[in-house]
């Protein structure tokens, strides 16, 4: 019964999301409606349970004093220092709430990213040695695409700005379309796994 | 002066992050661990101000609507997740949300199988149509596994490899493109707001 109920819920009311996408009838729409508000009273426990999670992963790794054991207490820190600030100061403008984002949360994830742009170049450099046509195809297209995004590739020649265009509205969209074709076909066939109680991964083990 | 003593922290946050070029170090460690910390908590306030205030509390505490205890406890039933005995009672919650897979089944069959067909099945009287065309299709057909790629067949597919290739490249350049703005945009920050040395 722990499994059936949970499972006879998921196949009712996903039946009857089946039947809400091709009936605009009022109670079809009233229906999706309550979904919705439940939906969204549900959502910030959704948070509350990550954020005991990643208290009870760090918790353990200083319990148990496992590699670099050390730099959770920085996380765990940064976590209760940010949310204090955020619930005793409010999250407005000009508190130190938002201090804390514009100074140490945005900084960083943004150099974060922008680490990436140094393993693209040398992904690219790996992709290059391998010599294959594919490989070369590939950075090709990228090459120019990426010069058709900048003045210095119209300096170059109006050719390349023209070719950037036509690469990412012919065979980028010819690409981009097949794949999400397979990708349509692939969240169908998993919906109606799941619809049909064939998928049952999503309710664990037990 | 608090101006300055902010951009130091984020100069000296961006400069822990950048040290990872080096070698994984403390510094990186220190900052990875403190972005993890901080982007929680950045996120607890946001939640409770704008999904439990409006969805939970406002509803049962000032509009009387009592029937929001329903889900709220159903919520509460997520934290039973890390109870050895009781964690089946997390998948109330996780089956509530997972209902909506019912929609997807029509919609996606919808935006992403017809419509796609749809857009690309248009009269062949130009040669980005025609391309299009022989692009997707070749395309579907290396994704068709049930047949060996071999002779015309794998010849026909190969060309689906070529436009994935170039499909490929682009995204990739794109990608290239976002990354280094913001390089450019730290870099900035680093020379400009911090030394000064860019106007």
């Amino acid at each position: 019964m722990k499994r059936q109920i949970p499972l006879l819920i998921v196949i009712g009311l996903g039946l009857l999301f089946v039947v809400h996408t091709f009936v605009p009838h009022k109670i079809s729409e009233d229906f999706y409606e309550w979904w919705q508000t439940w939906s969204k009273a549900i959502s910030p426990f959704m948070v509350l349970l990550g954020i005991m999670s990643l208290f009870m992963v760090h918790s353990t790794k200083i319990k148990r004093k496992t590699a670099n054991w050390q730099y959770s207490f920085v996380t765990l820190g940064g976590l209760l220092i940010t949310a204090f600030v955020g619930f005793m100061w409010g999250t407005r403008e000009g508190t130190p709430y938002m201090w804390l984002f514009k100074n140490i949360q945005m900084p960083m994830s943004a150099t974060m990213f922008s680490l990436l742009a140094f393993y693209i170049a040398s992904a690219a450099y790996k992709a290059f040695r391998a010599r294959s046509v594919e490989a070369t195809v590939l950075l090709l297209a990228a090459v120019i695409v990426m010069l058709g995004q900048v003045p210095l590739g119209a300096q170059i020649s109006h050719w390349i700005p023209d070719t950037s265009k036509w690469i990412l509205n012919v065979p980028n969209l010819a690409s981009k379309r097949a794949i999400t074709l397979g990708v349509g076909l692939g969240i169908t066939a998993t919906s109606l796994k799941i619809l049909l109680g064939i998928e049952r991964k999503y309710l664990g083990g037990d | 002066m608090f101006g300055t003593i902010s951009n130091i922290v984020a100069a000296f946050l961006t400069l822990c992050i950048f040290s990872f070029l080096y070698k994984d170090n403390p510094f990186y460690k220190f900052a990875e661990s403190l972005l993890v910390g901080v982007s929680m908590g950045y996120a607890i306030p946001l939640v409770y101000e704008n999904a439990f205030i409006p969805y939970v509390y406002r509803p049962i505490f000032l509009q009387n609507k009592f029937l929001i205890i329903i889900p709220t406890l159903m919520g509460v039933l997520y934290i039973f997740r890390f109870s050895k005995n009781l964690s089946w009672l997390s998948r109330y919650p996780i089956v509530f949300g997972m209902a909506i897979v019912g929609m997807f089944v029509p919609m996606s069959l919808n935006a992403r199988v017809l419509v796609q067909m749809r857009s690309t099945m248009l009269p062949l009287d130009n040669i980005n149509t025609i391309l299009i065309f022989i692009g997707v299709v070749t395309i579907l057909m290396y994704f068709f596994f049930s047949k060996e790629h071999k002779g015309t067949y794998g010849k026909i597919s190969n060309v689906g490899i070529w436009y994935m290739m170039v499909g490929f490249g682009a995204s990739f350049g794109y990608t290239v493109m976002a990354r280094i703005s913001l390089l450019i945009g730290r870099i900035q920050f680093l020379l400009g707001e911090c030394l000064g040395l860019i106007k």
